[in-house]
């Protein structure tokens, strides 16, 4: 169940240009959380910005009552979170939303995150490999520093992945492609599921790929959000359900993750 | 130490305390259930219900302005029929009177889904949303016309012995007039303010930023206009109103019920804090205390009701 908490700051740093990672001891949200949930955020102490910032969880330790998250500066609301110190309090509504499912009798896992999208993908890693499940791990970015989430991070997904693979757009660092291209080999093996999360664009290419493999695939959509709570219809997506019916889901509460079947990107 | 009676009748609608949700803020109730206990609350005001499912508008729906939002959702919602059907009995196991807010593209849609929530078991009342285009009328929102706005209203009346609140749209040259038309047409109250009709433009895309163009404006930035419209219309027709537009706190409230209002909503406010109205509830009943009001309804319309004192 989700729940409000205020919790308070234990670690915030700059990990690349416009890059954030924010450390919270959250305990009720820790407790409950799930890999692929998120958090909605209050950024701002007063009307504007008004409304609270959804960010995936990117660590989750229930154990420790500890979350953190790894978010890119777009507007008014993720500046005025750059200014936060430890100790500071962090307005918080969560955990939010449906997160990934693990599947069931695969091997290994392949995790594709391109630019900032690749926050949710550390904690559902960790949680494959606890299960002794080998994971995948293949981010793109733009560039290794670029604007639009460069590669970042790196240790922590090299820690928790049995495999990590990455690809640059101007090939600044490691493949010089969009990251789709090292999937192939991969797909075809079998035994496997695919996550994926980031750019709409990144996320329909995976998703073509596991069909043309016949690989389950599942995605996690970003969208604007208002309440995050289900309740205003502000974050739909279009979606096709198991009747092959087009109707609009909320990407706060039926999602964020989905079957990549039933989305329209 | 006295105690408080915070409560209000709407119509024929008796509430525990006066803070009821904004439909369309609020889901169908289970939505926030986690963080709001919803037997404290006065009243729920529901989604908008139409005849038949309604997809509702392409993306982008939703925009953040400064200390507000746009909307144009498009009254996306399942129908009357599994309205009843799965969202009715979630609600029933709650002790809160649930209101809900009906719209339809012609007057015969209104009074069709009147009639389909007529007598149902846990429907307190029925707020209509004139806001709404009016398809046979080349688009026009029927609550931008009196005569519009009557016709429905009476057809809604027609159709049910449930109470019938009239929810008034701010987008008209004079809504006291509009109010004056639907109480004649029959309504037993009236609630105000819907959203005020507003854009934004994407100047890097060099374009709307809402798929409909143009949506409605909520929160703190409309207030102003809502407490003058419950004022003016407060004076104009003697009904009992539920006030909203932008309330974030029990100061806003006493704003609006000093205004004119018998009870308020709150809608946005939702968004950045689920526990706004459970907050509000607890302020009146401090203030009422510390004020020494034992009833909240002697503070209705109390700005202008005794304005001959000194």
């Amino acid at each position: 169940m989700p729940t409000m908490e205020v919790g308070h700051v234990l670690h915030h740093k700059r990990v690349g240009p416009g890059i954030y990672y924010l450390q919270i001891k959250a305990v009720s949200i820790a407790r409950e959380a799930e890999p692929g949930q998120f958090v909605h955020v209050r950024c701002t102490q007063g009307t504007d910005p008004l409304l609270r910032r959804p960010f995936s969880l990117h660590e989750i330790d229930s154990d420790r009552g500890i979350i953190s998250l790894l978010y890119q500066v777009r507007g008014k609301g993720t500046k005025w979170l750059t200014g936060h110190q430890a100790n500071d309090p962090v307005d918080l509504m969560g955990p939010l939303g449906r997160g990934f499912r693990i599947v069931d009798g695969i091997s290994k896992a392949i995790l594709v995150g391109g630019g900032i999208g690749m926050a949710p993908l550390l904690p559902l890693a960790q949680a494959f490999r606890s299960k002794g499940v080998e994971v995948l791990a293949f981010l793109g970015a733009a560039s290794r520093g670029g604007l639009r989430g460069g590669l970042v991070r790196l240790e922590a997904y090299e820690t928790s992945t049995t495999f990590l693979g990455l690809a640059t757009d101007d090939g600044s660092m490691g493949y010089h492609g969009v990251v789709t291209d090292l999937l192939p080999t991969h797909l075809e093996k079998g035994g496997t599921a695919v996550y994926a999360c980031g750019p709409d664009g990144m996320m329909r290419a995976v998703a073509q790929l596991a069909a043309k493999y016949n690989v389950p695939c599942q995605v996690s959509l970003d969208k604007y959000m208002a309440c995050g709570a289900g309740a205003c219809m502000g974050c739909v997506c279009k979606r096709k359900d198991s009747r092959g019916e087009i109707t609009y889901a909320r990407v706060c509460t039926e999602g964020p993750v989905f079957d990549a079947r039933e989305v329209y990107f | 130490m006295g105690q408080v009676d915070l409560s209000v009748n709407i119509g024929g609608i008796a509430m525990r305390n006066p803070v009821t949700t904004a439909s369309g803020t609020f889901g169908f109730g289970q939505e926030y259930s986690a963080f709001v206990n919803l037997n404290k609350l006065g009243a729920v005001v529901v989604k908008g219900i139409t005849l038949e499912p309604r997809l509702g508008n392409p993306m982008p729906r939703i925009v953040e302005t400064v200390a507000g939002m746009l909307n144009a959702v498009g009254l996306q919602n399942p129908g009357v029929d599994v309205f009843l059907e799965e969202k009715m009995p979630f609600l029933r196991q709650y002790n809160v009177p649930v209101i809900v807010n009906i719209a339809g593209n012609t007057v015969e849609e209104y009074a069709m889904v009147a009639r389909r929530l007529d007598k149902t078991p846990g429907v307190a009342g029925l707020e209509v949303n004139i806001s709404c285009p009016n398809v046979k009328q080349g688009g026009m929102a029927f609550g931008s016309d009196s005569g519009m706005a009557a016709a429905v209203i009476r057809a809604v009346k027609e159709n049910t012995g449930l109470p019938v609140i009239a929810k008034l749209s701010p987008n008209v040259t004079d809504i006291g007039e509009v109010a004056c038309a639907v109480a004649e047409a029959g309504a037993d109250g009236l609630s105000l303010i819907n959203t005020l009709l507003g854009m934004a433009i994407d100047i890097d895309r060099k374009k709307p930023v809402l798929a409909n163009v143009v949506g409605g404006l909520s929160g703190p930035a409309v207030k102003p206009v809502a407490v003058r419209c419950v004022w003016q219309v407060s004076q104009a027709v003697d009904l009992p109103i539920i006030g909203m537009g932008g309330i974030t706190c029990w100061e806003d409230a006493l704003e609006f019920i000093m205004a004119g209002a018998t009870a308020v909503a709150v809608g946005t406010a939702n968004f950045v804090n689920p526990r706004t109205t459970i907050d509000i509830i607890e302020g009146l009943q401090n203030y009422c205390l510390n004020h020494g009001v034992g009833d909240i309804k002697e503070l209705i319309g109390c700005a202008w009701k005794y304005r001959e004192r000194s």
